[in-house]
């Protein structure tokens, strides 16, 4: 009996798991596998070469600019987009009026292609008649600014960008989250003579706990997969400047076919990502949920 | 009863049959790139429908491929996954990269008559320098262009300069710059004197620079850089001063896909850009505007651009005589003059000059024959093995001037260290 329920079991685990290998673990392996290899050309077919590919990320200053390139990223989008997605939703959770519009106002981004969202940004940051340009000029005076064609204002740009575009979506699964806590928690904590703020640390932020969780495992996995507007918005410029892992990654691995580098690249974006969930997983779900 | 079955399926075989020897029709994939806005797919398109119209035996699917950048990232995909297209449009410096991939036929296999050589022969030899290497004709010339500088005749004319008559010297184009630069009361600039775009792909619009000071960037056979070169240095830093020294040109690095409009808004007074924007500009420009050659330093100079068509392997003998002859279609003076008309692309062969059509639009608008005339004076674009990777590393250094963090020239020095390392594996 037990044995039958046994077969069932994995009978209806088996087409999960047949994807699951053939989509992720078996290109995950032969990543690795092609890591140890030199890339192959027409002429010349791959061939085993060791950890020489490891050895070039060592010395490739591209490789370490880019890898802090991310960490700064990571930085700057995943508490300020995690932080404007609670406000928004603490917000457009009160009965204000108009709130539908509200809701979709700030959900409107995310719904946008993101080379449609890059392509507006590109015009609000064209120097000389582009909107901040032409804001500041008119209200300040400042001159005109070179904000993506700028070593030192480029990633910061682009983080901007991304906030705008990961807070509303973000703010959805906060929203969920606030209208699925009882009213009743909140009344009583009001009987008790609670402000606001008492409320909102002592019992909202604490329920959201999970939500914060999932959201910034999300936050996290998108601050190394989002690089469709870097394409559109610098192309990785100026000098690599604005330049993230992934973005290096199609570089070497299809605009210069360096597919065994490109591999080794992978290996590393694998660990870090791995490594980051598993802490995040480890460290806090445990804390987190309230039974 | 069994005999109307039977007769349906003989009228079935028969029709199967008679499909099937029709499908022994060759058929043609053909892959094309369209890097400028406005109808050129289209143009590709009609172009493709009327040869197959001409020859019933040829069948070809003209499939869109996006940029050049996607087009030679398909064309590689989809060899490597063994159904590569007979034939495609792809960018002329690739061809070391086509080579090295072990993907591309020579043209040269199929020219066997006097008057294919006369055809071969007839292409502008500034377009064949990046069709040719080790005596074989790898492409043929398509979607070709050089940049071209493009001056607004009424900031010449309030700037007090003759509207009719552009820089043609570096110094001239400084001189030029600083009249036509214009500031408003808190010393903001509101107009530009020069724009030359550096994003992207700074490399090609930098080797009009280092062809007029006289040195080229890149031997014939792709395997050796000059970067470090002084005169190359010197190139770089004339870019880099133009706004750090002489005030003229914005600073940090400019946009190359904005650039025609910042001319539009009077943001700049004469931009630099690619003939492929001419009837953008034509369409666009609120003001009366000149098109001149880029100016000389030590010489004239400019690079050429765009695209090729490559012959690909693990096609059929049938499919690439059909290829090539559609080639030869395209490339003869009729099409050429339909497909310059609608893009403003240079048409390849001087013979399609001499079409009425031609003539025709070049008496009405005399700007087209400009980056035709600058074919004299033009060179081979940047190609070298492992072309991508090795641009990246000029175009990297290129941006680490402009924007300061270096000097041009350790930029410089260090890319060429890097392309040495790269393609020492060639020679």
């Amino acid at each position: 009996m037990l044995r039958r329920e046994w077969i069932y079991g994995w009978l209806l685990l088996l087409p999960a798991l047949v994807f699951l290998f053939a989509f992720t673990h078996l290109p995950a392996i032969a990543t690795i596998w092609h890591s140890f290899h030199s890339t192959p050309r027409g002429r010349r077919p791959a061939r085993f070469i060791g950890l020489d590919n490891y050895e070039k990320l060592i010395g490739d200053p591209v490789f370490w600019k880019v890898l802090g390139n991310n960490a700064w990223f990571a930085l700057g989008t995943i508490p300020t987009s995690i932080g404007i997605a609670l406000l928004m939703a603490l917000w457009v959770n009160d009965r204000l009026a108009g709130r539908a519009a509200v809701r979709m106002a700030y959900f409107a981004p995310t719904v946008l292609p993101l080379i449609a969202v890059a392509n507006i940004w590109l015009f609000f940051y064209t120097p000389g008649f582009g909107l901040f340009d032409q804001i500041t000029a008119a209200l300040f005076g400042w001159p005109q600014s070179n904000l993506l064609g700028d070593h030192t204002t480029a990633l910061g740009a682009i983080i901007v960008v991304t906030i705008w575009k990961e807070a509303g979506f973000f703010m959805i699964f906060y929203l969920a989250a606030l209208q699925s806590i009882p009213v009743s928690l909140v009344e009583a904590a009001r009987v008790e003579g609670a402000g606001r703020w008492t409320i909102f640390r002592r019992i909202i932020f604490p329920l959201l706990m999970p939500t914060t969780l999932f959201v910034s495992v999300n936050a996290v996995i998108n601050s190394f997969r989002l690089v469709d507007h870097i394409f559109l918005l610098t192309g990785g410029g100026p000098d690599n400047a604005s330049s993230l892992l992934l973005f290096y990654i199609y570089e070497i691995a299809f605009k210069y076919w360096e597919t065994g580098y490109g591999a080794t690249l992978t290996v590393v974006l694998l660990a870090l990502l791995s490594a980051l969930a598993i802490g995040q997983f480890f460290l806090f779900d445990r804390r987190i949920h309230y039974k | 009863m069994f005999k109307t079955i039977f007769m349906k399926a003989v009228a079935t075989t028969a029709l199967t049959v008679g499909t099937w020897a029709s499908a022994q029709a060759v058929d043609l994939q053909f892959y094309f790139p369209v890097a400028v806005g406005g109808g050129a797919a289209d143009v590709i398109q009609s172009l493709t429908d009327e040869y197959v119209a001409a020859n019933p035996g040829v069948k070809i699917d003209a499939v869109y491929a996006g940029s050049y950048q996607d087009t030679i990232t398909k064309v590689i995909t989809s060899a490597r996954g063994g159904t590569p297209p007979q034939l495609s449009v792809a960018l002329s410096a690739d061809m070391f990269t086509l080579i090295d991939e072990d993907l591309v036929i020579p043209f040269d296999d199929f020219i066997k008559t006097d008057e294919d050589k006369a055809w071969l022969e007839g292409f502008y030899p500034a377009f064949m320098e990046n069709s040719q290497t080790g005596g074989k004709t790898y492409g043929i010339p398509f979607q070709r262009s050089t940049p071209v500088m493009y001056w607004n005749k009424e900031a010449f004319r309030e700037a007090g300069l003759d509207p009719d008559v552009a820089p043609a010297t570096w110094e001239e184009l400084v001189e030029f710059g600083k009249k036509l630069t214009k500031k408003d009361a808190n010393g903001n600039v509101t107009q530009w004197g020069v724009r030359i775009p550096t994003s992207g792909f700074p490399y090609w619009l930098f080797q009009g620079l280092t062809t007029q000071n006289d040195v080229i960037l890149a031997n014939s056979d792709g395997n050796k850089t000059n970067f470090d070169d002084p005169k190359v240095v010197e190139a770089a830093q004339y870019l880099v001063d133009l706004s750090k020294v002489h005030g003229v040109m914005e600073p940090g690095i400019v946009e190359w896909g904005t650039t025609p409009k910042a001319f539009f808004e009077r943001q700049a007074a004469i931009m630099w850009t690619t003939t492929g924007n001419l009837t953008n500009v034509r369409n666009n420009a609120p003001f009366d505007f000149g098109v001149a050659m880029l100016p000389a330093n030590k010489r004239r100079g400019a690079p050429t651009g765009g695209g090729n068509f490559y012959l690909f392997k693990g096609s059929s003998e049938e499919q690439l005589a059909a290829a090539v002859d559609f080639v030869k279609w395209i490339s003869a003076p009729e099409q050429a003059a339909k497909w310059t008309i609608a893009t403003g692309y240079v048409a390849p062969r001087p013979d399609a000059w001499e079409t009425e059509a031609m003539k025709a639009y070049a008496a009405d608008f005399p700007a087209v024959t400009v980056a035709r005339d600058q074919l004299e004076f033009a060179v081979a674009e940047l190609a070298t093995y492992q072309n991508q990777r090795v641009t990246t590393l000029l175009n990297d250094a290129l941006a680490a001037a402009i924007t300061g963090q270096k000097d041009a020239a350790s930029a410089l020095k260090e890319a060429q260290a890097q392309a040495e390392e790269i393609l020492k594996e060639y020679r």
